[in-house]
């Protein structure tokens, strides 16, 4: 399979939990109360409080898009990563029973799902990097430092290869860790049936950990890169 | 792909952590979300307890403020009474006074009339006497003619 193939199966579990989370999120918002919340509303006020408060914390510009943006990373990548507590053989097997011989449950252990959201946030970095600065201010901001403006060259790749390193870096944290994840479930998958249990039970409890850590640093570290986008140095 | 007793293994995995799960991570997170949605609604309770106190607050003070507006006017035509009352009383006392001083005054004036009419009497009696002494030249029994004389001033 060449660039141009599709994995179906990564964009279909991602857009189908994509549109969970904006179908869930949605009905709460429309049946939003001031008053006493019930308690769909209760978790959704607590997620969008903590998202909230992390936006504030990072990013003092004024930017409608920012905490909506960092709300739909945690949410979706904590929703694809989730689908890795599902045991490891179960969904690929109902596929096969359909006729589908392979399928990667977990969007995120697919480098594709992961860049892609990667290579959004790297366009978001450069569209308001532009933005606040002008194209000669991001210029400016690639070429003259950290070095004098002698060194321009240099300059220029240091900082290319700085602006480049941060949505590989998004891409392959999250990509590496769901993926390791993954394939330790299938390693322990191997084992023979009765004892599987002994590690499969331990790892997917520090999984509980990792999922949810993993979509707040990707969530985080968005806010943070589109902070420093709308510095002015 | 082949079934094989893999699927069991994992049935027995996903049921003990579903349980793991059910045990100790479902209870905290419940627990925060029970205690939020308490708090929330004892600040929603609190605020409407303030707002109805204040209510009673704002109809207590306009009945107070009522009630002393009443009183208010109540003492002041109290006083206005006792006030013309005062000056009635001061008024009658003058009159009193007045009239007192003007019947001293009166009684004086008699008083001091009686006593010059007594004065002039006398002096009359004895004008009266010389005259006559005068007239007559000659000796004039006085014993005889007092009486006389006497019973002329009484008559004046």
């Amino acid at each position: 399979m060449g660039f141009w193939a599709i994995n179906v199966d990564t964009m279909l579990w991602s857009v189908g939990l994509g549109i969970f989370f904006l179908w869930f999120f949605g009905k709460v918002a429309k049946s939003v109360t001031s008053g006493v919340p019930g308690n769909t509303q209760n978790f959704v006020e607590t997620v969008i409080e903590f998202v909230d408060d992390n936006v504030k914390g990072i990013f003092h510009y004024k930017n409608p898009v920012i905490a909506p943006l960092a709300l739909t990373i945690f949410v979706w990548i904590f929703l694809m990563n989730l689908m890795d507590l599902v045991p490891v053989d179960w969904l690929p097997y109902v596929a096969g029973q359909m006729g589908i011989h392979f399928m990667k449950v977990v969007p995120t252990t697919d480098v594709n799902a992961t860049g892609g959201m990667a290579i959004s946030v790297l366009a978001l970095i450069i569209y308001y990097s532009i933005k606040q600065k002008g194209v000669g201010g991001f210029m400016k901001e690639l070429s003259f430092q950290p070095l004098p403006k002698i060194f321009l060259p240099f300059n220029l790749f240091l900082e290319i290869v700085g602006l480049l390193a941060k949505p590989v870096s998004l891409a392959l944290r999250l990509f590496g860790n769901m993926y390791a994840g993954e394939m330790i479930f299938i390693l322990i998958a191997l084992l023979p049936f009765w004892i599987q249990w002994l590690l499969s039970v331990p790892w997917a409890i520090f999984h509980i950990l990792v999922i949810t850590l993993q979509a707040f640093i990707f969530m985080v570290l968005t806010i943070v890169y589109l902070a420093m986008a709308h510095d002015d140095h | 792909m082949n079934i094989n007793l893999t699927i069991i293994g994992q049935a027995i995995a996903f049921f003990i952590f579903v349980v793991f799960c059910m045990k100790y991570v479902w209870p905290p997170i419940t627990g925060a979300l029970a205690e939020r949605k308490k708090k929330i609604a004892e600040g929603l309770e609190a605020a409407d307890r303030a707002t109805r106190d204040l209510h009673l607050a704002q109809e207590k003070a306009t009945a107070n403020l009522h009630d002393s507006k009443v009183q208010a006017a109540a003492i002041i035509e109290q006083a206005n009474k006792r006030a013309n009352q005062i000056i009635d009383e001061a008024k009658e006392q003058a009159r009193a006074e007045a009239d007192r001083v003007k019947a001293a005054a009166q009684a004086e004036i008699e008083q001091d009339a009686n006593r010059a009419k007594e004065a002039l009497r006398a002096q009359v009696a004895a004008l009266v006497m010389a005259g006559a002494e005068k007239v007559l030249e000659a000796s004039i029994d006085e014993k005889a003619h007092a009486q006389l004389l006497e019973k002329l001033s009484a008559e004046l």
